[in-house]
């Protein structure tokens, strides 16, 4: 999913740069909400987590790979804004230190793969947990769609930067099509993982997992017994 | 399981997937990879600006062994990317608590 450079011209990948560079700055103010000083760590394990699953392609059709992009995953581990950055940071180093996706193209990844993706799978998530009973098993139901969705949701953001500045002319009918097809196939993988990751965060410490807060039940405070 | 135990352990288990499990990835073209040589416009892709860093494309410049070559590139990424992220939201953090 990481566009390389080239792909998409010149004006349109600085004009996605502007546009990720305002999500992020948005998503700076919004993070500041969710975290605090002992979630903070975590939010980075996230990033690191997202990025070494990053590493893992599974095959999904003949001579077809995918992987994680993890944008459900931290929106329901961290929340949505915190989730923005995870995955702003792993793109940042892939694109740096690995040449992952390329450096005026970083824009373009920001944008469908955290700007995209993220907002997609959060809102999903939300709607569904508004519908499914507050259990573990309705928090998992809807990280399995909202992780879903999320996949070709950013494939087709992809499709939009190429239909504005692609170099090349293929028709777009034919790359939506093409792009969505496959991209439908990895986000069933996108699905499996997060909805792993997410059940395995809450069998240890549902408290930690921002989207299903309200499953702990809240300390009650009463008055203290007269006497002690 | 103590918050810091689960902090332990979630590295533990991403340094494990990036240092050990990487190198049984898939080595198949991704979906927009795929979906670029089939349409034909693959050849479009120019090289990236960092193409020549000692750890472009998952290996450590030098490591022959290639097990060993994308397991110390994934350890390392692992690393950076937890001290970045790690580092950038404990400030972000502190900078609420004080604001208030």
């Amino acid at each position: 999913m990481h566009v390389p450079d080239g792909f998409i011209d010149v004006p349109t990948s600085a004009a996605f740069l502007g546009v990720a560079a305002v999500g992020v700055g948005v998503s700076l103010r919004g993070a500041r909400r969710e975290l605090d000083e002992r979630t903070a760590p975590m939010a980075g394990l996230v990033a690191a987590f997202v990025f070494a699953v990053q590493m893992l392609n599974f095959p999904v059709a003949a001579g077809t790979s995918g992987h994680l992009l993890g944008g459900a995953l931290a929106a329901i581990l961290v929340g949505p804004y915190t989730a923005v950055l995870c995955v702003s940071v792993v793109l940042l180093v892939q694109g740096i230190f690995f040449a992952d996706g390329g450096l005026t193209a970083l824009g373009l990844n920001i944008t469908n793969m955290a700007l995209i993706a993220v907002p997609v799978a959060w809102l999903t998530f939300r709607l569904l947990r508004r519908v499914l009973p507050a259990t573990r098993f309705g928090v998992l139901a809807a990280t399995a769609v909202a992780a879903f969705v999320s996949v070709p949701a950013s494939a087709v953001g992809f499709v939009v930067e190429y239909a504005i500045g692609g170099t090349t002319q293929v028709p777009l009918p034919t790359v939506l099509v093409a792009m969505g097809g496959v991209h439908l196939l990895i986000g069933i993988g996108e699905a499996v993982i997060t909805t792993l990751t997410v059940g395995a965060v809450l069998a240890a410490r549902p408290d930690l997992v921002y989207g299903a807060r309200d499953l702990v039940p809240r300390l009650e405070l009463r008055p203290a017994p007269a006497n002690g | 399981m103590s918050r810091r135990a689960l902090l332990w352990t979630g590295l533990a288990v991403a340094l494990l997937l990036a240092g050990l499990v990487s190198y049984y990835a898939s080595s198949s073209p991704d979906g927009l990879e795929k979906v670029a040589g089939d349409q034909g416009f693959l050849d479009s892709a120019k090289d990236s600006a960092t193409a020549g860093s000692p750890l472009a494309d998952y290996g450590v410049a030098g490591v022959e062994d290639e097990r060993a070559s994308v397991g110390l590139a994934g350890v390392l990424g692992v690393i950076v990317t937890f001290v970045v992220a790690g580092g950038g939201f404990v400030l972000l953090a502190r900078r609420r608590t004080r604001d208030g």
